[in-house]
């Protein structure tokens, strides 16, 4: 078989990161190649950079694909090569028909005229080389998730492609659908199309890839031949390999025997299909004093689990029992979780933590204006002398508190929502990726403070992607996969090993 | 502790001339406005030959310009709340129309009958805001189908016809001025009392908050800028009403507008449900997330909003002493550009009662000193279009540099 692609020494630089470090990647013809890898390793980046998402000139390295050196300035470009990416979130328009989504940029037109027929006539047959039987007319929007992954696929199909890429096809699809498509791929190697799939769950990888390429850390660690006969447990090692360096503080004991919530048989469906259960049967306590951790790949439900116990502010249909120190809270609103105790730190604190355009000072009281004023009316002094002192005791780096937090660096805007959490006094401080995006040194900050705080008796919940973070810094651990609780271990017995495998299995048996 | 104040002591004087001027810059946004509002006074000043500061025309240009400041100071809140009100000027028509029917159809006593105006417009503003905010459909939407409603309602209320005269109290609302208790002779002197006391109490009240800032360390304002500041609003505050207790007095209807601008000046910059309102109008998911309840916040901005829209209906209407099916038509504009051109975002969040005031009184200063240079309603309309425009384009470009 001869090489379609290769990709020589790619590097690629951000601001203060080096999202890829000399990665090469070779991909015979015909062939499925798997890239597998943690979140954050660098796998989209690099199927960005191939893609002409980020053009050339902006990577080192080269991209020879067909035999040439190529240099996409844009998607286009690698487009009218054949090279076509279905991102994990769907790119598709709602309330256009699935004909209009299959030929959108690319229409079948004459001087600007759309051919309808065409349109049609060109959808309908896309749409039967990917086995979906619905009417080119259909509005996207009344589609399943599965059926909308078959119209992006039908999609590339009527660009000619040679390389299809594939990032977390199967993420949001249920069993059938996955196995569908993953038929779907080994018939269009039957056919001559190469694919490039970017995957966690091994399972699926093991039963259709040739060839995996692993990457970690921005660099790629492996190549691996299935034919050789692999084992899940190889591909896992060369994933998590790193090791745990004194990057966190020293972890201290503090759990004591009084549990500070407990959630029992926690159900919770999404907001607009009532039929997608996205935290199933959920089940947990933390005690005072500890650090619990909820590991688990992305969308496996630990932020909408935490939001929705934050006062319903995700979900549909929320059933289960909350008690707090002991005694059943019922907490229809964010308000009455902030006062029964319970505070939610933001994986996203851009969109859901902070007032970018106000200051420090008036962020950091947001969740307990009634601590700064007497009565309705806000004591400048004592919300002057809140601000500093969080500003202080956070290490905020920042010119005065009267400085508006867009102008703040990442790690610094985390602080300000911890300090706004820490303000209001919880007993149970639920972090999600309390650390995502910031740089070593504020994680550091950031990992004392949750220590200090659970040395102060208070229950802190880190969900988190990065599993050394959570070994580095939880005393007990949760393993979520698919919406259920599928583990549970003392974090001195965890590895990354036991829990990239406790994951998978689970994976495995559903 | 005591090391590190009298390093910033021995600072002090060397970065003082320097900072009073990058501070100045650096808050570029927030007086610049008032910087537009005074070169364009002195401009129409000249140009009108001194007209336009006669005390005889500045109690008119404040009595024209009652309404809007009225309904500005309640579109500020929509605003900074993150939506929007074009039915004002629509509402405000109705509801001078319902006071001309109670008062001059019905014989219902003028005070009873104003009451009943303004629990018609909270009415309505919480008829508008409860679709808003509950059940999420755009504000823009809701208030243009109500400017619509209202506009109609309007006609039908008044069969197509004027409605008038109102009895002579009525008409003191807005034509009334201040008696003057201490019997000046050419001049009221109660007025320029008040004017004095209330120049002395904002100054007052900006000294107090220097100190209590001063004790937590938290000033930023030069001292010299901080001087001439409040020197100059107090120079200006005595000066104006001097101007006006020359001709009348202080009108009735200043009172109310100043007592209106205090109140809400207070809430939004003082209060916790001002500090919520901006929270909302900033990042609605984050302030929700910190517990704050945005549906009702939203709400009550609409309901305030229908009452001062109520409140402006009956100014107007005893102004004109009639109740027209034309009233308030198209005022939404003037309100809506006053309160933009007075620094407020399109997005929600940022902005303050006294910069919608002092866009108001840009808007109504070009109208008057443009009227009475004689320039056509013609070119009014483009002048004040492009000066909404460049304030706004001033206002963008100054963030984008800061």
């Amino acid at each position: 078989m001869s090489t379609i692609l290769e990709m020589r020494a790619i590097t690629k630089e951000f601001p203060g990161v080096k999202a890829l470090d000399q990665v090469s990647l070779s991909v015979a013809e015909g062939e499925i190649h798997a890239l597998v890898g943690e979140n954050g390793a660098g796998k989209s980046t690099l199927m960005k950079v191939l893609s002409g998402v980020y053009p050339h000139g902006t990577y080192t390295g080269d991209i020879v694909y067909d035999g040439q050196v190529q240099s996409f300035g844009s998607i286009r470009d690698s487009e009218d090569e054949g090279i076509i990416i279905i991102h994990q979130e769907l790119a598709l328009v709602p309330l256009l028909s699935v004909a209009e989504n299959i030929f959108l940029g690319n229409e079948r037109a004459n001087r600007g005229v759309i051919d309808w027929r065409s349109t049609r006539n060109g959808a309908a047959e896309v749409l039967a080389r990917v086995g979906l039987d619905e009417h080119p007319d259909t509005i996207v929007d009344n589609l399943g998730l599965g059926k909308q992954q078959l119209v992006e696929i039908a999609k590339a199909l009527s660009k000619n492609v040679r390389l299809l890429i594939l990032d977390e096809p199967t993420s949001s699809l249920n069993e059938t659908d996955s196995e569908k498509l993953l038929d779907l791929l080994l018939e269009f190697k039957s056919r001559g199309i190469t694919s490039i799939l970017i995957s966690h769950k091994l399972n699926e990888i093991s039963r259709v890839a040739d060839t995996i390429t692993v990457i970690r850390d921005g660099a790629a660690v492996s190549r691996l031949d299935c034919s050789a006969g692999i084992s899940e447990d190889d591909i896992i090692r060369d994933m998590v390999g790193r090791s745990l360096d004194d990057r966190y503080p020293p972890r201290i004991p503090h759990a004591r025997d009084e549990i500070a919530m407990e959630v029992k048989n926690w159900c919770v469906t999404h907001p607009l299909h009532a039929e997608r259960e996205v935290v199933k049967d959920v089940s947990f306590y933390v005690k005072k004093g500890e650090v619990l951790g909820i590991a688990g790949l992305m969308g496996a439900g630990r932020t909408e689990l935490a939001m929705s116990l934050f006062g319903r502010s995700y979900g549909a249909h929320i059933r289960g029992e909350v008690s707090i120190n002991g005694a059943p809270v019922h907490l229809p609103n964010v308000r009455s979780a902030i006062n029964a105790g319970l505070a939610y730190a933001t994986e996203d604190r851009k969109t859901y933590g902070l007032v970018l355009d106000d200051t420090i000072r008036r962020n950091v009281p947001l969740a307990n204006l009634e601590g700064v004023a007497n009565g309705i009316v806000v004591n400048n002094a004592k919300e002057v002398a809140v601000g500093n002192q969080y500003r202080d005791r956070l290490n905020i780096k920042s010119s005065s508190i009267e400085q508006e937090t867009v102008n703040l660096s990442g790690g610094n805007q985390q602080k300000v929502v911890l300090s706004k959490w820490l303000f209001s006094d919880p007993e149970v401080l639920i972090l999600d990726e309390p650390t995502r995006g910031i740089d070593v040194g504020a994680k550091f900050e950031i990992y004392t403070v949750i220590r200090e705080l659970a040395a102060s008796g208070k229950a802190i919940i880190v969900i988190s992607s990065e599993l050394p973070e959570l070994l580095g810094i939880t005393d007990r651990l949760y393993v979520m996969n698919e919406g259920r609780f599928v583990g549970e271990m003392p974090t001195e017995d965890a590895s990354q090993e036991k829990i990239m495998a406790t994951i998978i299995k689970s994976g495995d048996q559903a | 502790m005591t090391q590190a104040t009298t390093n910033t002591t021995d600072d002090q004087p060397k970065m003082e001339v320097k900072s009073s001027l990058s501070f100045l810059r650096s808050h570029m946004r927030e007086y610049g406005i008032l910087f537009a509002l005074v070169a364009i006074m002195i401009f129409f000043q000249i140009t009108t030959g001194g007209i336009l500061l006669k005390p005889v025309n500045l109690t008119n240009l404040i009595l024209q310009n009652s309404y809007i400041i009225i309904m500005a100071v309640g579109m500020l809140l929509v605003i900074v709340a993150g939506h929007i009100d074009l039915s004002v000027g629509s509402v405000m028509g109705f509801v001078g129309a319902l006071a001309a029917v109670m008062i001059v159809n019905w014989d219902i006593p003028y005070p009873i009958a104003a009451v009943l105006c303004l629990i018609a417009g909270g009415i309505i503003g919480m008829a508008q805001g409860f679709w808003i905010a509950y059940l999420r459909i755009p504000s823009f939407i809701v208030t243009l189908a109500g400017m619509l409603v209202f506009k109609g309602l309007t006609l039908w209320l008044l069969a197509g016809q004027s409605v008038g005269p109102f009895p002579k109290q009525f008409q003191l609302i807005s034509s009334g001025f201040i008696p003057d208790l201490f019997n000046g002779e050419n001049l009221n002197l109660f007025s320029l009392f008040i004017g004095v006391a209330v120049a002395l109490l904002i100054v007052g009240l900006a000294v107090r908050s220097r100190m209590e800032a001063a004790k937590t360390g938290s000033i930023e304002e030069p001292i010299t800028f901080f001087v001439a500041k409040n020197g100059l609003i107090f120079v200006a505050l005595v000066y104006m009403s001097w101007l006006m207790a020359d001709f009348r007095g202080l009108p009735n209807v200043f009172i109310v507008m100043a007592l209106l601008i205090a109140i809400y000046s207070f809430i939004t910059s003082r209060t916790t449900m001002g500090r919520r309102i901006y929270a909302i109008g900033g990042n609605e998911k984050a302030a929700m997330l910190s517990g704050i309840n945005s549906k009702k916040i939203s709400f009550l901005t609409f309901a305030n909003m229908g009452v001062l829209a109520a409140l402006a209906g009956l100014v107007f209407a005893a102004r004109l002493n009639t109740a027209t099916p034309k009233a308030g038509l198209g005022f939404e504009l003037d309100v809506i550009a006053a309160v933009f051109i007075g620094g407020a975002s399109m997005a929600g969040g940022v902005g303050t009662v006294v910069g919608a005031v002092i866009g108001a009184f840009i808007m109504g200063v070009m109208n008057n000193g443009m009227s009475i240079l004689g320039i056509g309603i013609d070119w009014q309309q483009v002048i004040k279009g492009l000066v909404l425009l460049a304030a706004v384009v001033f206002d963008v470009l100054n963030k984008k540099k800061g």
